[in-house]
């Protein structure tokens, strides 16, 4: 090392009392990528799975199970909907507010079960071909990325089939398939863990509330 | 007193750093898309980005595409590799009349940041952005790096078609200039699901897309399947679309790349053709020359896009061998016409032997 460099940045020397560790520089025809992978310490537990969005799923089979079954969800979704907004006297009387615990509680459950649900609040599942893009590594919400394998599975989880195939696949199925072709706006981070359910509810409550007044005006 | 040289063609008069006059139909004030408006077949290619702080790396690494290219593309720590920033390439770039297109990967940055950039981009003279989503970190040499991925390529081109059509951030705060920008994106016609990804293109250019970079093509068959299915959907009048090409170093790197870089798709033929060759090298330049001649041809192609990462040296005899250019030659920075002057100026001092009054001097120089 060049003499002139300064060894550190503190006085005192090393800010921390543990040894450097920063790989080596790869060479020859090794990437730095490669380098790194190699250089990582050794140990007898090595984790599933790469990316911690993969790490939170069970098995595919259920997801893949409602994509098959995209029409059928599809159907059973607009009914369930409808119902959610007939009690909307309902949830005003109690309050949203209160009933929101309950609700979420069991939408994270049903969701989670059948979607691998990642309660973002905002869900798209019905302009997805109810396959959730919250599972893509990359959260992508308008479509794949181009690392898609040849195999149709995903470029970050070689055993996870990708999201996106899954959703046009699901999409072809469905009576308003072709919602997979809205652009979709970015993720609001701020309503995370929050009920898709209600926000739909309620939204639904306030337009139908509005076209009436209209009518009436 | 030598003339001060004619500006080139896309140039502005009073600087090469400066943006060119607007004209009608033009979104940006940049060269890419006066080229790609006139018709002409463009030619854009990707600065390797170097891992150093001197401005000379940069520098010297676009001097080489000199005259031979119309854009080029600065990126993002393309395979999440860190490397130096697209930002400040296309900074030095601007500086020296260079057209980048700054590409924005949303892997690192979240929409405070990319709006920022976009803004200081464009102040800086930048005219093209293309919007990638990004490979993953695990891809990278610092897998343990936090993903971002607040926006995907499609929200990215919608945010910055709003900054630039309605002069508003994301939030509606209003921007006292918006930017002037060309707005590109990426698309792999080589990957499942491949009945999409035509339709994805749609999407793309419902969200702002005017230009389209491809990802390397090696199946020709396969990439007019699918240009075919993009020109039944209208999407081609929509958008100028230049197709990815590269030159293969051996069949040994070809064999890597398709075992270890998801959404390259190499077929067996091409690697057949390397093994066999002498010269593989030679052959890799060749192979790619004979795809830019097939793929021009397809009706709605617009241009080439040129990637040599590692063999950049070969991109200005690749596009002067495939002929794309007809003749044209692209913007090249020149020497500028007050250097030049002292230049000749010095040479004359120093080589020819002739002593000078400075009266005398005085007496040229005017």
């Amino acid at each position: 090392m060049d003499s002139t460099q300064p060894k550190s940045t503190t006085a005192a020397g090393p800010a921390s009392a543990a040894a450097e560790t920063v790989p080596p520089a790869a060479t020859g025809g090794m990437t730095q990528a490669t380098a790194v992978k190699k250089s990582a310490p050794k140990s007898d537990y090595k984790p599933a799975d790469v990316s911690p969005q993969r790490r939170v799923q069970r098995s595919f089979a259920v997801r893949l199970w409602s994509i098959r079954h995209s029409r059928l969800l599809e159907w059973f979704y607009a009914r369930f909907a409808d119902a959610f907004l007939m009690l909307h006297p309902l949830w005003k009387g109690i309050g949203y507010g209160r009933v929101e615990a309950p609700v979420k509680f069991i939408e994270k459950r049903v969701k989670g079960f059948m979607f691998d649900c990642r309660m973002c609040g905002q869900c798209v599942l019905s302009s997805t071909g109810m396959s959730c893009p919250m599972n893509c590594p990359k959260q992508l919400r308008n479509g794949p990325c181009g690392g898609v394998r040849a195999n149709g599975n995903c470029e970050v989880e070689p055993d996870m089939p990708c999201v996106w195939v899954k959703a046009w696949e699901g999409s072809r199925q469905m009576v308003k398939g072709d919602a997979i072709l809205n652009v979709q706006k970015p993720v609001d981070q701020s309503l995370r863990e929050t009920s898709a359910w209600l926000r739909v509810t309620a939204q639904a409550a306030a337009a139908r509330e509005a076209a009436k007044s209209g009518n009436a005006a | 007193m030598t003339p001060a040289r004619p500006p080139q063609r896309d140039e502005n008069p009073a600087g090469i750093h400066l943006p060119l006059e607007p004209l009608p139909g033009h979104t940006s004030r940049g060269r890419l898309e006066r080229v790609l408006r006139r018709g002409e077949f463009a030619v854009t290619t990707e600065l390797n980005p170097p891992d150093s702080a001197d401005p000379e790396d940069v520098y010297n690494r676009a001097r080489i595409f000199d005259g031979w290219v119309d854009a080029i593309n600065a990126v993002d720590a393309s395979g999440a590799n860190c490397h130096m920033s697209s930002v400040g390439i296309c900074a030095l770039l601007t500086r020296m009349g260079y057209a980048p297109i700054m590409q924005i990967a949303c892997r690192d940055k979240n929409r405070i940041a990319i709006q920022g950039d976009v803004l200081g981009g464009a102040a800086m003279g930048v005219a093209n952005m293309l919007c990638l989503t990004g490979d993953g970190v695990q891809a990278g040499d610092q897998p343990g790096a936090k993903p971002v991925f607040d926006l995907d390529s499609s929200s990215l081109l919608e945010t910055i078609r709003i900054m630039r059509d309605n002069g508003k951030f994301l939030s509606g705060r209003k921007l006292t200039t918006p930017p002037q920008l060309f707005l590109g994106a990426a698309v792999n016609p080589f990957a499942p699901p491949y009945d999409f990804r035509p339709i994805h293109l749609g999407k793309k250019i419902a969200a702002g897309a005017q230009f389209v970079q491809t990802q390397y093509c090696f199946d020709v068959p396969m990439f007019k399947t699918f240009m075919n299915k993009a020109r039944d959907l209208g999407h081609l009048e929509k958008i100028f679309l230049l197709v990815g090409v590269g030159p293969l170093a051996s069949a040994k790197t070809a064999k890597w790349i398709r075992s270890n870089v998801p959404g390259i798709h190499i077929p067996d033929a091409v690697i057949k053709r390397l093994e066999g060759a002498q010269d593989q090298k030679a052959e890799g330049k060749k192979l790619c020359i004979d795809i830019i001649n097939e793929v021009k041809e397809i009706p709605g192609v617009s241009g080439v896009h040129v990637m040599a990462y590692r063999q950049e040296e070969y991109v200005a005899e690749i596009v002067d061998e495939s002929g794309v250019l007809k003749g044209r030659q692209p913007w090249k920075r020149e020497v500028r016409a007050d250097d030049r002057l002292v230049a000749e100026r010095l040479d004359r001092i120093l080589n020819e032997n002739i002593t000078e009054t400075q009266v005398d001097m005085v007496k040229t120089a005017h």
